[in-house]
């Protein structure tokens, strides 16, 4: 049935008809008699790139296949999210070897996206963890790894659903003793401490830092970081360590609807980012935390993404090369000196990554919040011939507007991943409006 | 002793969402559907989840004549059976085609009758067990656009309230769920108010609950009980006037 749809961000928002598959020989059948698909999940990449004239569902297609307690390889149906892979591991002491800043997105979507995480430098990208996968082709169904069907495996990682649908994942999962964090927090002044910062800090599995970029001066860039570690159970307070595996329940706040958009305004992100910035009250903070406000602080409030009113919002992100750390002065001041912050920016250092269309490499990561307003596209364009200046890249997961000679100039091997594309999709039955906007569709 | 929950029509959503929140609940689980190869995943996900014994089985709601062997052949005699199976069907196809509009009734009702038939003898011989049959708010008003559906789910409530009754002498409890608008792949091409519709895990939570505690009539979600006694409250000459 033909709907709008919209993923994370509520825009683009676009007419698709959308179905779902529960069993393999349906979504067989309906790749056979369609064409124009695209795999989707839970609709939590923030542009276009799950959006297409036959968005399929993941969603029902959700089984857990195989979990081996004890080497911690885990196989599930591509359409379970993360959440439920923690509901199932964690009690069992295995957590995800990569996790993004949501747990609300499919395996298939991780997969899709090749998600990063607090740990990249550490432990790199999600394809760092597959042991194998399979992939509903335009040539059928093909279970590939690194060593069998190698091309089709690494042009899946981070290919955005062009090789075809991918149904199921084994991947291998990593011990804890805790379902908590030893976490640390520091203030920094500036962007060069907060880049400092995060050098002193490298050897800590899990770093991120939020920055409020509408900061000008001396203040320019001021951050804090947020550094951690898995707790041993000896780290554990008394209430935490009767049950070392299992979280406290929670509470779940809602935005229950969209927010005018005046709510959101350069008087308000100051007043949130002060506040966020001022709750850490001495330079240096630690504590023990469950996992979730660690890894998911954002999943805590439902429907976040209506805060940002009617007309959705985009998010950016690029990556610099580790070299090119002036670039990141030169876009964040591009920023301020438009006064168009965003709640939510977040910077990352990334470890080393060569693959084929993965966003990852080695260097700083941004990632900021838009929201869609008149001027916002022409401003990013700026941006975008700033990030190209650099060196840089954006990541296609949160894309909803780049240009394709952006795309093309900065991803080096996209034309050997559209050789690999063009042999397990011919004629692009698979397609996105991603992937027809940034010539990714193999004719 | 870990009691036993048979799930009939285990394929559809609502019965996944059901067997997790059984297994969840420290159940063994038996699965029956037409193409039990087809549960295979299912029965992977509720093992890893629970570590549940969970078994699975050929049934066809349509092939009356199997159902005693069916039921007497399971490996344990189950303490809860569910009755999840329904088809939708189409009612403008069903106007028209008898095979259609047969296929509809017999698989909401004389399939589910079947089948239960058999489980209630057994249970009310053993003087123990619920059963649980999943109708829908279809079942209390016909309306044009689905009263094929409709009637043969109001046959099944009548069915399960008389069974309730005679059951009940025999301590065997038996629970009708009417059921709204639920998100499935069977109303996926429909546009459903989100207000309005539950997720198949709602409903699972609901019967798991209500079957502890011993409900008769459960709808869900809750207000569908009220926006049903206002619907059947419509006089006849005003209704049928309406396009439903």
């Amino acid at each position: 049935m033909r709907k709008q749809l919209s993923n994370w961000g509520n825009y683009p928002v676009l007419t698709c008809e959308e179905s779902s598959f529960s069993q393999e020989e349906q979504l067989k059948q309906y790749v056979d008699t369609h064409d124009h698909i695209i795999a989707r999940g839970n609709g939590r990449c923030y542009g276009d790139a799950s959006l297409g004239e036959h968005s399929v569902s993941t969603l029902r297609y959700d089984k857990a296949l195989l979990f081996d307690v004890e080497t911690g390889d885990f196989e599930c149906q591509a359409g379970m999210t993360l959440d439920q892979v923690l509901e199932i591991t964690v009690p069992k002491g295995w957590f995800l070897p990569v996790t993004p800043g949501t747990k609300f997105i499919t395996v298939g979507g991780a997969v899709a996206s090749d998600v990063h995480g607090k740990n990249h430098h550490a432990e790199g990208s999600f394809s760092n963890h597959i042991i194998r996968m399979d992939v509903l082709t335009g040539k059928g169904l093909i279970t590939c790894s690194r060593d069998n069907n190698s091309d089709l495996y690494w042009a899946t990682c981070g290919g955005m659903g062009l090789t075809g649908i991918i149904t199921s994942v084994r991947f291998r999962l990593k011990k804890i003793a805790t379902a908590y964090i030893r976490q640390k927090q520091i203030k920094a002044e500036n962007l060069d401490e907060i880049l400092r910062l995060f050098d002193e800090h490298a050897h800590y599995t899990y770093s991120m830092a939020w920055i409020d970029c509408l900061q000008k001066g001396k203040a320019f860039g001021r951050s804090i970081l947020i550094v951690g570690e898995h707790a041993t159970p000896g780290e554990l307070n008394h209430k935490q360590g009767r049950d070392p595996l299992v979280l406290p329940p929670k509470m779940k706040l809602t935005v229950p609807f969209n927010l005018p958009s005046f709510a959101l305004n350069n008087f308000s992100v100051k007043a949130f980012n002060a506040l966020y910035y001022g709750k850490n009250y001495k330079k240096v903070m630690e504590g023990v935390v469950p996992y979730e406000p660690f890894f998911y602080p954002l999943d805590a409030i439902h429907h976040w993404n209506r805060g940002y009113g009617r007309d959705g919002f985009v998010q950016y992100q690029f990556v610099l090369p580790i070299d090119r750390k002036e670039g990141l002065t030169a876009i964040l001041r591009a920023i301020s000196d438009k006064g168009w912050g965003s709640f939510l920016a977040v910077l990352k250092v990334f470890g080393k990554q060569d693959d084929l269309i993965s966003f990852p490499m080695e260097g700083y990561t941004l990632a900021l919040d838009f929201p869609v307003r008149k001027g916002l596209f022409p401003f990013l364009d700026e941006l975008d011939a700033l990030v190209l200046q650099y060196g840089g890249r954006l990541y296609l997961t949160k894309d909803a507007r780049m240009q394709q000679e952006v795309f093309w100039k900065s991803y080096p091997n996209a034309a050997k991943f559209m050789d690999i594309v063009r042999t397990y999709n011919p004629g692009g039955k698979f397609r996105s409006v991603q992937s027809d906007r940034l010539l990714l569709t193999p004719q | 002793m870990t009691p036993t929950v048979l799930i009939l029509g285990a394929t559809s959503d609502m019965a996944v969402a059901i067997a997790r929140r059984y297994a969840a609940g420290n159940y063994a689980i038996q699965l029956a559907a037409r193409k039990p190869e087809q549960l295979y995943a299912l029965q992977q996900d509720l093992h890893i989840r629970s570590g549940a014994a969970v078994t699975t089985h050929a049934f066809d709601a349509l092939d009356f004549d199997s159902h005693h062997t069916f039921y007497h052949q399971l490996p344990v005699k189950p303490d809860v059976v569910i009755c999840v199976f329904g088809y939708l069907g189409s009612q403008e196809t069903g106007q028209q085609n008898w095979q259609e509009a047969s296929r509809i009734l017999h698989t909401n009702y004389t399939g589910a009758v079947s089948v239960l038939n058999v489980v209630a003898e057994d249970m009310a011989a053993r003087r123990s067990g619920a059963i649980v049959g999943i109708s829908s708010v279809a079942g209390e008003r016909g309306r044009m656009s689905n009263y094929l559906y409709g009637s043969a789910k109001a046959g099944f409530t009548a069915y399960l309230s008389g069974l309730r009754n005679r059951l009940f002498h025999a301590g065997v409890h038996v629970m009708s769920v009417q059921p709204g608008f639920v998100y499935t792949r069977m109303t996926e091409d429909l546009t459903l108010p989100p207000l309005l519709t539950a997720r198949p895990e709602d409903v699972a939570k609901d019967i798991f609950k209500a079957v502890i505690a011993k409900k008769n009539v459960i709808y869900t979600k809750w207000f569908w009980r009220y926006i049903m006694f206002i619907i059947r409250s419509i006089p006849e000459f005003i209704f049928k006037k309406m396009k439903l």
